[in-house]
């Protein structure tokens, strides 16, 4: 008994002496693959995004539209990624072209629902003023709408990327690049070793890039004069612009 | 200038917010409209920009029915203050007061000169020029606001209850302020309030609103001296003739100099006195207003005092004189 239960804690510095060490011999390939990975999450935001954000502006002019837009957002996200590869094949071939359909389409209800809210949640007030001083309705969406709902867009942009990386690993299953490809060697070569390394990597990357992109919207929040309370990187992010002069 | 001519307001919930309205705000005058809260006043004013349109009547801006004016053009001519404020706070009060300059496409020197002048000329420091809002007070952002609005020079410009979130001495200070700056700048003003006192400090005309109609419409000294109906007479409420001292400048009142020459040791340049009283440290100037003059002269227990303007005696204020404007103000009451 005594040995079943000590052994995996007795085995611990045994196993992450082996991560360490299998991330260390195949340090360049991990970083390739990382690379990808990053790549293919990026293509896919940079589709989904003007997408997601043009759907959502579209949200705010009908509430009937709103409805229906994010229903179908909300559906979208319910299909499982392999059932949805899968369907796509035979439109787009294997390899990245049908991961990054699929995760343009996971990335669309975050990034909708708060553009949407960010939008409509504006002080009545502060759009009555645009109107009274003459602002066109396309006025007011890009000199007072957009500028204040740009935070709240963003963190449904951050929301949406986390979904993507994971996500973006079983991409390998149907041919994408990136550390998914590590986990189904894995998997397949019944290297545990492999998976976890991976895994972890695709953590961190994601991780990573949630930090980015909250001090980027911590950035936006300074730009719109709000006060808040500011992670590290952001403090550094202003220092290097230094906000309030470059906002005259 | 402008002129609304039989106007009805009914919004679509079937509400009726005015009824058959009829007045006309002469160029370069202060109109102030007063009443009640929910009386119609805020609406009246949103009329004139087309914020909201008539369901009945018509709105003439320069002789022209506004319907036929491009309501965007319409509403970059006229400087609007919302009662709220509503400042945007993700600018710096320098990008708000360009908002409509650079709406109308002036070139970038242009508008970066008038921001400063307008800084200026609503007393606020330079360096709040690149500051946001938020860090303002009401008192400022209130500045901010009439800055904004003014920013364009505009023919025309609403104010709704501009001042009326302020604590009272912000609020007087304002006041005063903008009596000044209303001097300096010729703009047609239409400036909407519930206190009655406001109405009487600001306006040159008076237009007094019961729930959706005008009951009058008037010059400040008109409406003091014959309220038009109990309603109005009620909304002025007590101290009538107080009100109207308060209202009434020295310049109104005064003598001139030379009819009390025998009472001065030095007509031509001091506020000394000979009638027995104290000196006045602080004698009025023909822009004070008589309350306070009279006030002076109960403390100073004296009879007269000579009218002082930039060093010099322009005439004498009495207070038969004051007497005789209190007995002549009533008597058509
Ligand atoms: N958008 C609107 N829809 C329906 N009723 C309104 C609207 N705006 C104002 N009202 C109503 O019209 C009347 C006059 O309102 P308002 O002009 O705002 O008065 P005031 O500015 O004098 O307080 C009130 O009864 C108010 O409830
Ligand atoms: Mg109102």
């Amino acid at each position: 008994m005594t040995t079943l239960l000590a052994s995996p804690i007795a085995m611990l510095p045994a196993l992450v002496a082996e991560y360490v060490d299998f991330a260390a011999t195949h340090f360049d390939e991990l970083v390739v693959l990382t690379i990808q990975h990053a790549l293919l999450a990026a293509d896919t935001i940079a589709i989904a995004v003007p997408i997601a954000v043009t759907l959502g502006v579209a949200t705010t002019y009908d509430d009937r539209a709103a409805t229906v837009i994010l229903w179908l957002a909300g559906i979208a996200m319910t299909i499982p990624s392999l059932a949805l590869f899968g369907l796509l094949i035979p439109f787009l071939g294997i390899g990245s072209p049908p991961v990054i359909f699929a995760l343009v389409l996971y990335s669309q209800l975050p990034v909708i629902r708060n553009t949407y809210v960010g939008l409509t949640k504006i002080d009545e007030a502060t759009l009555s003023a645009g109107r009274g001083l003459g602002m066109t309705r396309r006025q007011r969406l890009r000199r007072i709408q957009l500028p204040i709902a740009m935070p709240v867009i963003l963190a449904g942009v951050r929301n949406a990327v986390v979904i993507v990386i994971g996500v973006a690993a079983v991409g390998a299953y149907v041919g994408a690049d990136g550390l998914g490809e590590y986990i189904f060697e894995g998997i397949r070569t019944g290297n545990t070793t492999m998976i976890v390394v991976a895994t972890i990597a695709v953590s961190l990357l994601a991780l990573a890039v949630d930090y980015t992109f909250g001090v980027v919207e911590q950035y936006l929040r300074l730009r719109n004069g709000e006060t808040i309370d500011q992670a590290l990187g952001t403090r550094f992010l202003t220092t290097l612009l230094s906000v309030r002069n470059t906002h005259q | 200038m402008i002129e609304f001519d039989s106007v009805t307001k009914v919004y679509p919930d079937g509400t009726t917010a005015i009824e058959d309205i009829s007045f006309t705000v002469e160029e370069g005058t202060t109109t102030v409209l007063v009443g009640p809260s929910g009386c119609g006043k805020t609406t009246t004013m949103r009329l004139v920009n087309r914020l909201e349109e008539p369901t009945d009547g018509a709105v003439y801006f320069d002789g022209e029915n506004t319907r036929s004016v491009d309501e965007i053009e319409l509403r970059r001519n006229i400087g609007y203050v919302i009662q709220e404020i509503g400042l945007f706070d993700h600018m710096t009060v320098g990008e708000n007061i360009a908002t409509v300059p650079e709406l109308k496409g002036w070139d970038e020197a242009r508008i970066d000169d008038r921001i400063d002048e307008l800084l200026e000329l609503m007393a606020l420091p330079r360096e709040f020029r690149d500051q946001y809002p938020t860090e303002l007070s009401g008192g400022q952002r209130q500045r901010v606001g009439v800055a904004r609005a003014l920013a364009a020079d505009p023919d025309v410009l609403l104010m709704d209850e501009p001042f009326g979130a302020l604590d009272p001495i912000t609020r007087d200070d304002l006041q005063d302020e903008f009596l000044a700056i209303q001097d300096r700048i010729n703009t047609t003003i239409i400036f909407v309030t519930h206190s009655i006192n406001e109405a009487l400090k600001m306006g040159d005309k008076i237009a007094i609103f019961d729930v959706g109609e005008i009951v009058q419409y008037d010059t400040p000294h008109e409406i003091l001296a014959n309220p038009a109906t109990e309603f109005v007479e009620d909304f002025i409420g007590e101290n009538r003739l107080l009100k109207q001292l308060s209202i009434t400048p020295v310049s109104d009142v005064m003598d001139p100099v030379e009819a009390h020459a025998d009472q001065f040791d030095d007509v031509g340049g001091t506020a000394a006195a000979a009638d027995g009283g104290e000196r006045l440290s602080d004698p009025p100037s023909p822009s004070t207003d008589l309350r306070s003059s009279f006030i002076t002269l109960l403390e100073a227990d004296r009879s007269m005092s000579p009218v002082v303007e930039d060093g010099e005696v322009v005439g004498v204020i009495t207070e038969s004189g004051i007497r005789s404007h209190f007995r002549d103000g009533t008597e058509g009451a």
